[in-house]
């Protein structure tokens, strides 16, 4: 139910919806794009970004919020635990219950190793469990691994390392294999086809979903395999800090219980990091669709390690989050929204750019439409532009909103916005970490030895910005990429004595760089409480 | 100026503004949540809660991240249910009545009461679902439960002790595995790479000049 002041504007997006449909807006220039980014994306406002003074990545940039974890105190000292006496003793540890942990996971498992997950809520609490969009992979006969390479390079402004990108598509196809012969339920025809469409910034329709609960059913089906296979998920524990041996490589991860905040240490031959993103780091002070626990610890445990980051200065803000209601702010529209024909339009009922843009662009586009151009819809606590939702019903059919994005309908039909009918009000929010932990295509860190990352705490799989889709398939393709290496290599493993000794030196850094800071990190969960 | 309710969290008052979740308004009271709070945004099921209006006799279900606070409101949090998973080897089991009879046979126990079906919190047909399950439909008890999010409030109302967030698992994994047609361009490609049919293109797209790959991008033919 929208306020009556905003019918003026809903009747204008109305009254222009069939010529809007019919309407096909030109896509923008690289000249045009790289002119908005400039001046309107997030990611180039230079007074939000600060420089690191230590570690690996010293000189370089990243935001300011992420900055002063990366610079902040351990939680604990050396002597706060004994590390002669590990409480759990395993070949490969992963941090992170997600697709990317889980993943992982059942392939070390599956390669013979001794493998645990620990995760700081329950495994499947988890941006993956999220994801609605779909996956991308080129199995159809009108596309190749070289045209999905070519779309994601180009999306992500030619930096992705090409030897993960590569990977990443080829190995796509077996992804998705992988996960129907787990029993993932792809939408498919009768002739068992996949059923696939645009995503932004794609030249060929790859995205494969499950209905819009694409994360939900492959992040359920992984967490029932891995339960199937019996590895051991010790939840609401999360990994604080990780540990070295005297050889300078990696050993396992001191511990915490979440609830009762005892300390645990956890020996291990290898160790995979799969903490996932930062959109509750508020960056910006953005709203999130992330969950609950994604506050870049993977990135402040490596980096503490003394493992490098790259491109920790870029965050995709998703163009479309919810703006209106209050109740769900900053919650993510799907881009399959405008996949399916849904057009952005602003207060008056124009549509002022092509609705499958790149994001970051597209991000760009809507915050120069309210901001700079005066076009936005006021919702009361903020802009935002439509998105005309009741467009797909009349391209697609009636019935197609329900059985296409069942979570959308039954998300705003619970505050009475009937999407069929009416369009929504967005906004970008901050969506997904495009940097992260610098690896090698098995999953290894670029310097810290069987220190492995898979996931979104990965940078440099798709380069300064990520195209929809292709998330959930580098979780899949690098998570079970580490899971194996990770299992072959603890073969090669022998321990030394284990310690703290990084996390000592980090400290002595701190205080030669002269930091001052009462900040200790990782974060683990966001202060949502009200402060009186 | 935000409309103030008075709500009860455990049993104890609090006054809140009306238009936060429940989540939001037991942060608003000072809690720190670590339990019960997975996604916030109706994906996880980690958040079942029950309530109970003051006045009115129905204990009521939903999830903490997806409901709005009323006045008066009896609130206390379910972020645990002791589920009954069952473990099986997906490879080894077949679609067949059978499994289900192995696995989770109190499902026959059923006295179609339908408390799971009114108790929902994402508004699924769930007495419908287990009756498929029952008879061994797994493709339909998959279509009638594809919205669970496993919260496992049904199950806590279940006078037979039944896990369907479980069942329905269980039925979904079977039937993407054995009972959806097998998708043909799929195995085709996956041939395909592995017989190195994209191999030059890749290698060559790893050489080329930038500023190459840039013409290529920018001119790239999109599909309609
Ligand atoms: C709303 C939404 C929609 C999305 N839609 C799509 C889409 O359509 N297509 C697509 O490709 N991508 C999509 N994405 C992105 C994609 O879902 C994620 O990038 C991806 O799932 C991340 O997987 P992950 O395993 O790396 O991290 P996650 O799934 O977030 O898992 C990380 C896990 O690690 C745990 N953890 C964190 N820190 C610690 C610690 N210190 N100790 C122990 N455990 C810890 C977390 O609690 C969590 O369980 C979407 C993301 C969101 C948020
Ligand atoms: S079927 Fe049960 S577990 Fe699934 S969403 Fe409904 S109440 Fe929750
Ligand atoms: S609550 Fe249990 S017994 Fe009652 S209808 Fe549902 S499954 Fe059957
Ligand atoms: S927190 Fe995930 S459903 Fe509520």
């Amino acid at each position: 139910m929208y306020p009556e002041r905003l019918t003026k504007s809903i009747q204008a997006v109305e009254a222009a919806r069939e010529k809007n449909i019919a309407y096909e807006p030109a896509r923008m220039t690289a000249q045009q794009k790289e002119e908005l980014l400039k001046a309107y994306h997030p990611d180039y406002k230079v007074e939000e970004f600060e420089e690191l003074k230590i570690g690996q990545n010293k000189g370089q940039k990243v935001p300011k919020e992420l900055c002063a974890i990366l610079q902040a105190h351990s939680r604990i000292k050396a002597d706060d635990v004994d590390l002669t006496k590990p409480d759990y003793d395993v070949d490969v540890l992963i941090i992170g219950g997600g697709g990317a942990g889980s993943s992982a996971a059942i392939e070390a498992h599956q390669a013979g190793a001794d493998v645990m997950i620990v995760t700081k809520l329950r495994i499947g609490d988890a941006n993956t469990m999220m994801a609605e969009g779909g996956i991308q992979a080129a199995d159809k006969p009108n596309d190749s691994p070289a045209t999905h390479f070519v779309d994601a390079f180009g999306g992500g402004h030619f930096a992705a390392k090409r030897e993960l990108l590569s990977k990443l598509v080829c190995d796509a196809p077996e992804a998705i294999q992988w996960l129907s012969e787990l029993g993932v339920e792809f939408d498919k025809d009768a002739d068992g086809n996949m059923i696939t469409t645009h995503g932004g910034g794609t030249s060929r329709k790859r995205m494969h979903a499950a209905k819009d609960y694409s994360g939900a059913e492959i992040m359920r089906t992984l967490r029932d395999e891995v339960l199937n296979r019996n590895i051991p998920v010790v939840d609401f524990t999360a990994a604080i800090e990780l540990i070295k041996d005297d050889k300078g490589q990696i050993a396992g991860a001191v511990l915490m219980n979440m609830e009762t905040k005892e300390l645990l240490v956890a020996r291990a031959k290898t160790v995979i990091i799969a903490t996932g993103g930062a959109g509750r780091m508020h960056y910006q002070g953005f709203p999130t669709s992330n969950h609950y626990g994604a506050t870049a610890d993977g990135l402040v445990l490596g980096y503490r390690a003394g493992a490098q980051l790259l491109y920790a200065e870029t965050l995709q803000y998703h163009p479309t989050g919810a703006a209106y209601p209050e109740q769900i702010f900053g919650a993510l529209v799907t881009e399959k929204v405008r996949s399916l024909g849904a057009k952005l339009v602003n207060a008056n009922g124009e549509v002022f750019m092509h609705p499958l843009e790149t994001r970051d662009v597209a991000a760009a586009s809507i915050i120069r439409e309210c901001n700079d151009r005066n076009n936005g819809v006021e919702t009361g606590s903020g802009l935002g532009v439509w998105l005309d939702t009741p467009m797909i019903e009349k391209i697609g059919g009636e019935g197609t909103i329900e059985k296409r994005i069942p979570a959308m309908m039954r998300m705003f039909g619970k505050y009475g916005i009937d999407i069929r009918k009416e369009p929504i009000i967005v906004y970008p929010t901050l969506h997904y970490q495009n940097g992260g932990l610098d690896i090698t295509p098995d999953g290894m860190t670029t310097n810290v030895k069987n220190l492995y990352v898979a996931g979104e705490a990965v940078g440099g799989i798709h380069g300064r910005n990520r195209l929809m889709g292709n998330s959930l398939l580098d979780i899949i393709v690098f998570g079970r990429g580490a899971g194996k290496s990770a299992a072959a290599q603890c073969k090669n493993v022998t321990l030394g004595k284990l310690n703290l000794d990084h996390v000592a030196e980090f400290e002595k850094e701190i205080d030669k760089a002269g930091i001052k800071t009462d900040l200790v990190s990782p974060k683990l969960l966001p202060d949502y409480t009200n402060k009186k | 100026m935000e409309n103030m309710v008075n709500i009860f969290l455990f049993g104890k008052k609090y006054e809140v503004p009306d238009n936060l979740t429940i989540m939001r308004a037991m942060e608003y009271a000072g809690y720190q949540l670590v339990r019960g709070c997975g996604c916030r945004n109706g994906f996880c099921g980690a958040c079942a809660t029950i309530y109970r209006i003051k006045g009115d006799r129905e204990l009521k279900s939903c999830l903490a991240c997806q409901t709005k606070v009323e006045d008066n409101m009896y609130i206390a949090t379910l972020p645990f249910f002791p589920l009954v998973k069952q473990v099986y080897d997906i490879e080894k089991v077949k679609p067949t009545e059978q499994i289900m009879m192995q696995l989770y046979p109190e499902i026959y126990a059923c006295i179609g009461c339908n408390a799971c079906t009114k108790s929902c919190t994402q508004e699924l047909n769930v007495m419908q679902y287990i009756a498929y399950a029952q008879r061994g439909e797994y493709e339909k008890c998959a279509e009638e439960s594809f919205d669970c999010v496993m919260c496992g409030v049904c199950s806590a109302r279940c006078p037979a002790g039944i896990s369907h967030p479980q069942v329905a698992m269980l039925a979904r994994r079977l039937n993407g595995k054995y009972l959806a047609p097998k998708c043909d361009h799929l195995e085709d490609r996956v041939r395909e790479i592995n017989d190195g049919t994209f191999k030059e293109l890749i290698e060559d797209l790893m050489q080329k000049p930038i500023d190459q790959i840039k013409e290529l991008y920018n001119t790239r033919e999109i599909e309609k």
